[in-house]
């Protein structure tokens, strides 16, 4: 049984032992335990089950890596998923529920899976859940629903806070272990600014576990000088529980640092992702530890030999008493040695290799190890966990020759270096015979905007394993990275690093190396997702050679440590079977980030009223005072109605129609885009930009304008009024403004950027409210004030500036409505007070507000047309009957020359009209009016569609604007609109001006 | 002249860094030829300040004066002042092609102050805002979080920041969130 | 992430603070123009696999439209320059003949 030993624990405080509970039981721990060290200190060697066969799964490693070790950590606003124990700082109350089992984690019914494994094989899914189609939503969903997943989604709204943070540097250095620390003392010494980051808690990696010495000192006092040494120097910064979590082009790296995920009571954010740029960027990320292909390698008790050395050295906990070691390679010994040294037992080390191991294989050997070269591991006993292994000889096909009980595994199968980082932005790699791993192709390294290399790697991760050469290895990165970005480094030998000499290894892909299928079926690579040694050969004799293809065949590599562990012994296995060279199979793609981070810090600030920009306007107060219904229009919000009490949404738009027809309205048109243009060449620029002629406009006049883009469809529409000779206000459509200025600077600026011409967007300077209906001037005058806005003083497509009360106006005489109506604009900060001033003085008229539903019916009873309701980026001015604003002096305007292409002076163009239903109904949003006969497609064909259809209050029937093939031919003509139902609605072709259609209401 | 009120009337927060809308500035768009002498002795009659370089601001008696672009200028006077600024400008330029105009109201400008000012606007702003890489009178325009922004820093290390007024809440809002008790980064 | 350097403005900028206009140098054809002539004006693009001329706007900063020469296979970016210009700055063409001696894109090379 794993327990906690009475000594050692390096990174353990002994004096503050710490509760927590794992599925309800309350357990102990000590600070500085991970939440995995301190289960294995309460014997809780089962932690959860496996995605598809639901097998007992234990923990395997002490690292990212971890594949089976997952929980559900914390409840409520606090309730993470999928959290990897092996990386989970334990604190005081932490609760946490094991995931992927139902009902319990001891009795779970999904196992019964495993005994179905024979028919569980690469690719059930696919060739299972094919047939018969219905059995996918009634047989196969609700089974796969209730067993599959890992962890739970979340019910709660996250209670933390996350951010961002921008930083820059020059050089970036990712792993704080031996490497990382030299390279940024290399780095550091050249003056470069520098960041190391390290993903855990503890600085100096394995070296802090594995021994030797530097310059002949252990090598934990040679961190610690390191790190006081790196503390000290200004243009360093250490940040450790930061993970860089990707590297992307132009030096942007990602650190996700997490903040109080080890002490939660703490105030501040849980995560910051850091947004980096870096000149250049150093992985000294290390290496990761093979498993070892035999079967029951997933039984729990087996794990790396790594991860039970950790255990012991760092957290003073034994995986079990009696440790069996099994490795191709000399590094497992240290674990041996480990085990012993802390007074457990060690019954033998089964060396694949014929030859044995080096210096520490004699090393153990002197503590009285038995070392058994060649031998392997037939077969784990055990169930729930392990009870011993079946001794064979690695050459053969797994005959056993003994038997052995033991209560623990500890596998190695090598080292691959964590070449993630380096690949990320197209770093390449190459195969490493000597050590059987991918390691960074050095002469092709990710290049930056200058074209050149921006990515270093540093130690282990580079490739070499021993001390000394991880040192030499570091230092240089260090000093290269820091000449990369432009600094001079310090000259100096790194410092001399010592270790046991190893023995070569020995590539070992299937132990024993013979094993037959019932054998590899138990033999697993993908702990999480149960992709076996079998599923990958089955894969390839099914035809899968592509690594990608393999990989989503089988789902080898797709669980959450995403291949980390088990991705070599995949690829050596598929070339195996496909009888290819491991390098000719090549790797599937890495993809940051590293290891998962959470929605919470990729969201940031994002959340709850900084979500999006929400804009303004500055009578929106009163809007929300009053309740108003709001609807979107680009980030605005603006108040589709006002409904008062319980009515209803349609009664409020009647109401404020009919009071506005009949009285006087307001509305808060702020939102419109208002663009100063002016020069000498502004009368020029805008007859180029608008369809109409705008250059002879005279000053205090307003003429409405229409804007094409280049490929000659209605892009935009709006007032402009003549402000003086030089000077134009462009009103732009609410959803225009920023669109259209940035069209206006695009021409200015990279066409005709000899013309003299500055614009100005000034959309936001002005709060503008159309007062609207007969009694309209009667309010505005009440105000007072210096300005006639009587029907001379004022007329209808003029404006005037002056004083109307105490505020300063600009008033605009238009109607987009048919009534009398003027726009008035105000200085924002006046806004709220005009508006006021308005409501006030319009009480006897029984003033009140109208939102842009009502604006729209009225626009449409009078047959004004509306960007993105009659247009939709196909329609030209002419389909529209807007002749009337095309001028035809002007040689030139953006959007002529496509109009005179042959499909758009096409006379079968559908084209605007006006629509009466028969009934008085109200033809259907979307709705097509159908031709006889169908398409190619068996469609019914169409000749028209409505592009705005209301119920008028005015007219107390349905009316409707549309287009229509032949259309102004055709006025009186019933056509047939098509709806939901199947039914249809018939409504007679009509002139779209339904309301005052000599103009004389607007014109008083 | 009714009472003018700015965005957020005034309103401020106290988190590790203060943040505070300042109220209504006088802001003059200034757009035309940066090279010309009488461009520059409008704006120093306007303001006190001399012209400033790029991404510079500079300081006069009278106001400040923001490079915003190669041909436009960025005037903050008294708020009171701005109509006067902008006739005068226009009188002193007349016939050469430039255009002043008023912008004080569509603008919201915030105060922030304390330790870690910095800090709090690198949090959603992609600018390097070490010490010696962003000092005093350095201007940057750029987005802050989802909308765009200007801001500058002060001697005394405070920094000033000027959006659209329609976004004043939502920037008041990010800004907020940033400077939260123990969101301090301690690394700026 | 791209960062291109506003030739206008001098700041490193992150693609967040910049807007893609497009391909850069067209040349406007208007009314007097032939179907032909005006086609290629308004659909026809290079899409090369290389170097390549783009518009970019500084639209969260000076808001200038600018010129980006770059590579769309490795990103390298040879320069950014005026959009008041027809044609490539010969510093940026050198540069990029000595990366890719035999390039060529339109009438450029």
């Amino acid at each position: 049984m794993s327990t906690r030993l009475s000594t050692g624990g390096r990174n353990l405080n002994r004096a503050k032992q710490i509760s927590f509970s794992f599925n309800g039981k309350q357990l102990k721990g000590y600070e500085g335990d991970t939440l995995a060290s301190a289960l294995l200190a309460n014997d809780q060697m089962m932690v959860g089950r496996s995605f598809k066969y639901h097998r007992p799964r234990g923990i395997l490693a002490s690292g990212v890596e971890e594949p089976n070790a997952l929980v559900n950590l914390e409840s409520g606003p606090q309730f993470e998923p999928n959290m990897v124990t092996t990386t989970v700082e334990l604190y005081d109350g932490l609760s946490c529920q094991s995931q992927n089992h139902w009902p319990s984690l001891e009795f779970d019914v999904g196992a019964i899976n495993s005994f179905m494994g024979r028919f569980y094989t690469a690719g059930f899914y696919y060739k299972t859940f094919m047939f018969p189609r219905f059995a996918w939503k009634h047989v196969f969903e609700p089974i796969v629903r209730q067993s599959a997943g890992l962890g739970k989604v979340p019910k709660d709204r996250d209670g933390d806070r996350y951010e961002h943070f921008y930083a820059f540097f020059d050089v970036v250095i990712v792993g704080g272990g031996i490497a990382g620390l030299q390279a940024a003392a290399a780095a550091g010494a050249s003056g470069a600014k520098v960041l190391l980051m390290e993903q855990g808690a503890h600085w100096g990696g394995r070296s802090m576990v594995d021994g030797g010495h530097v310059d002949g000192k252990p090598v934990a006092e040679h961190v610690a000088a390191l790190l006081d040494a790196l503390d000290a120097m200004e243009n360093v910064t250490l940040r450790n529980r930061m993970m860089g979590a990707g590297v992307y082009d132009h030096g942007y790296v990602l650190g996700y640092e997490k903040l109080t995920d080890h002490a939660p009571e703490a105030d501040g954010p849980k995560h910051r992702l850091w947004r980096i740029r870096a000149k250049q960027i150093v992985t000294a990320t290390g290496a990761l530890e093979r498993p070892l292909s035999f079967s029951g390698n997933d039984i729990p008790g087996v794990m790396l030999a790594s991860a039970a050395r950790d255990y012991v050295e760092r957290y003073g906990v034994s995986a079990g008493d009696r440790t069996v070691v099994v490795t191709n390679n000399d590094d497992a010994y240290r674990t041996a040695i480990s085990l012993k040294n802390a007074g457990l037992e060690v019954p033998v080390i089964l060396d694949a290799r014929a030859t044995g191991g080096g210096a520490l294989a004699e090393e153990a050997k002197a503590l009285g190890i038995r070392v058994e070269n060649g031998k392997a591991i037939a077969k784990v006993k055990g169930g729930k966990r392990v009870t011993g292994v079946a001794i064979c000889a690695q050459a053969g096909e797994g005959a056993v020759l003994e038997e052995i009980k033991c209560d623990a595994v500890a596998m190695s199968g090598g080292w691959s270096p964590v070449v993630h980082l380096w690949s990320h932005c197209g770093g390449k790699l190459i195969w490493d015979e000597d050590q059987a791993h991918f390691r960074p192709d050095t002469t092709r390294a990710p290049t930056s905007h200058d074209g050149q290399a921006f990515v270093t790697v540093a130690g282990s991760a580079s490739g070499p394993l021993g001390l000394g050469d991880v040192l030499i290895d570091a230092d240089a990165a260090g000093k290269s990275a820091a000449t990369a970005a432009g600094f001079k480094p310090k000259k100096g030998d790194a410092p001399e690093g010592v270790t046991p000499e190893q023995a070569a290894l020995e590539p070992v892909w299937l132990m024993p190396q013979g094993a037959g299928p019932k054998l590899r079926m138990k033999a697993w690579l993908d702990f999480q997702n149960d992709v076996k040694v079998s599923d990958v050969r089955l894969a390839a004799q099914e035809g899968y050679e592509s690594v990608e293809h393999t990989k989503r065949y089988t789902t080898l590599g797709m669980a959450t440590d995403q291949g980390k562990l088990s991705n070599i012994n995949g690829l050596a296995t598929l070339a195996g079977q496909l009888n290819a060279s491991i390098p000719e199979v090549g790797t599937t793609t890495f993809r940051p980030p590293y290891t998962p981070i959470s929605f919470g810090a990729i969201a940031g600030e994002a959340r709850d009223e900084a979500f999006q920009p929400l804009r303004r306007t500055p009578i929106h107060d009163y809007h929300e005072d009053q309740k108003a219904f709001f609807e979107p229009v680009g980030h605005w919000r603006r108040p589709y109605c006002f409904p008062q009490g319980d009515e209803s949404h349609a009664d409020a738009v009647k109401r404020e129609i009919n009071q506005t027809r009949n009285s006087v309205g307001l509305l808060d048109a702020s939102t419109l885009g208002k663009i100063i243009v002016k020069g000498p060449d502004a009368g020029k620029f805008l007859d180029m930009m608008y369809t109409n002629m705008m250059s002879n406009l005279k000053v205090g006049k307003c003429r409405y304008g229409l804007m094409c883009n280049e490929n000659g469809f209605l892009s935009d529409d709006g007032v402009v009024a003549r402000i003086d000779e030089e000077t134009y206000l462009c009103h732009t459509t609410t959803g225009g403004a920023e669109r259209i200025h940035g069209w206006m600077e695009d021409w200015l600026q990279c066409e005709w950027w000899d013309w003299k011409v500055y614009t100005a967007n000034v959309t936001e300077q002005f709060a503008q409210i159309a007062v609207v209906g007969p009694n309209a001037r009667k309010v505005i005058q009440k105000l007072g004030g210096d300005m006639d806005v009587s029907k001379e003083g004022l007329a209808f497509m003029s404006w005037k500036d002056g004083k109307l009360g105490d505020f300063d106006a600009r008033a605009y005489r238009i109607s987009f409505s048919g009534e009398l109506s003027y726009e008035i604009a105000v200085p924002a900060s006046q806004g709220r007070a005009f508006w006021d001033a308005l409501m006030e003085a319009g009480e006897e008229f029984g003033i009140m507000p109208y939102g842009t539903e009502g604006l729209h019916v009225m626009r449409a009873e009078k047959g004004f047309i509306m960007i993105g309701d009659e247009t939709d980026g196909t329609i030209i001015p002419q389909d529209l009957n807007l002749n009337w604003a095309i001028s035809k002096k002007k040689e030139d305007f953006l959007g002529k020359r496509a109009q005179l292409r042959s499909h758009m002076a096409d006379p079968n163009r559908w084209k605007l009209v006006g629509l009466e239903t028969l009934d008085g109904s109200v033809i259907p949003d979307g709705s097509y009016v159908i031709a006889a006969g169908e398409n190619a497609n068996g469609q019914r064909n169409t000749q028209g569609r409505v592009t705005s259809t209301y119920y008028s209050p005015t007219l107390d029937r349905g009316i409707a604007m549309g287009l229509l093939h032949n259309g102004p031919d055709r006025m009186g003509e019933v056509v047939e609109f098509n709806k939901v139902d199947g039914t249809t609605v018939k409504a007679k072709v009509v002139d779209p001006v339904f309301y005052d259609k000599d103009g004389e209401k607007q014109n008083v | 002249m009714s009472k003018a009120v700015s965005a957020l009337n005034g309103a401020s927060y106290d988190g590790f860094v203060r943040v505070s809308e300042t109220g209504l500035r006088g802001m003059i768009t200034l757009r035309g030829d940066l090279g010309s002498k009488k461009l520059a002795a409008a704006v120093k009659a306007a303001t006190g300040a001399a012209m400033p370089k790029q991404r510079k601001i500079t300081k006069g008696a009278k106001g400040l004066v923001a490079w915003m672009s190669p041909d436009e200028l960025l005037l903050v006077v008294a708020y009171a002042d701005a109509g006067e600024v902008v006739a005068a400008l226009d009188a002193a330029l007349s016939g050469e092609h430039a255009l002043a105009v008023n912008v004080s109201d569509a603008r919201a400008v915030f105060r922030l102050e304390g330790a870690g000012v910095r800090d709090v606007l690198a949090k959603t702003c992609p600018v390097d805002l070490a010490k010696d890489a962003f000092g005093a009178g350095d201007l940057r325009r750029t987005r802050l979080a989802q909308v765009p922004a200007a801001f500058w820093a002060n001697e005394d290390d405070s920094f000033e920041l000027v959006c659209f007024r329609s976004v004043a809440q939502y920037a008041f809002d990010v800004l907020k969130v940033s400077a939260q008790p123990s969101g301090e980064v301690n690394f700026l | 992430m791209l960062t291109l350097q506003c030739p206008y403005c001098g700041v490193w900028a992150e693609e967040t603070e910049l807007h893609a206009e497009g391909e850069a140098h067209l040349k406007r054809f208007g009314p007097d123009s032939s179907d032909e002539e005006f086609e290629t004006y308004m659909f026809m693009r290079e899409n090369p696999k290389g170097v390549h001329f783009e518009r970019w706007r500084h639209s969260n900063g000076c808001g200038k439209f600018f010129h980006a020469a770059r590579s769309t296979t490795t990103l390298e970016v040879f320069g950014t320059y005026s959009a008041q210009t027809y044609e490539p700055p010969q510093e940026i063409k050198d540069k990029i003949s000595a990366k890719y001696p035999n390039w060529s894109w339109r009438d450029f090379s």
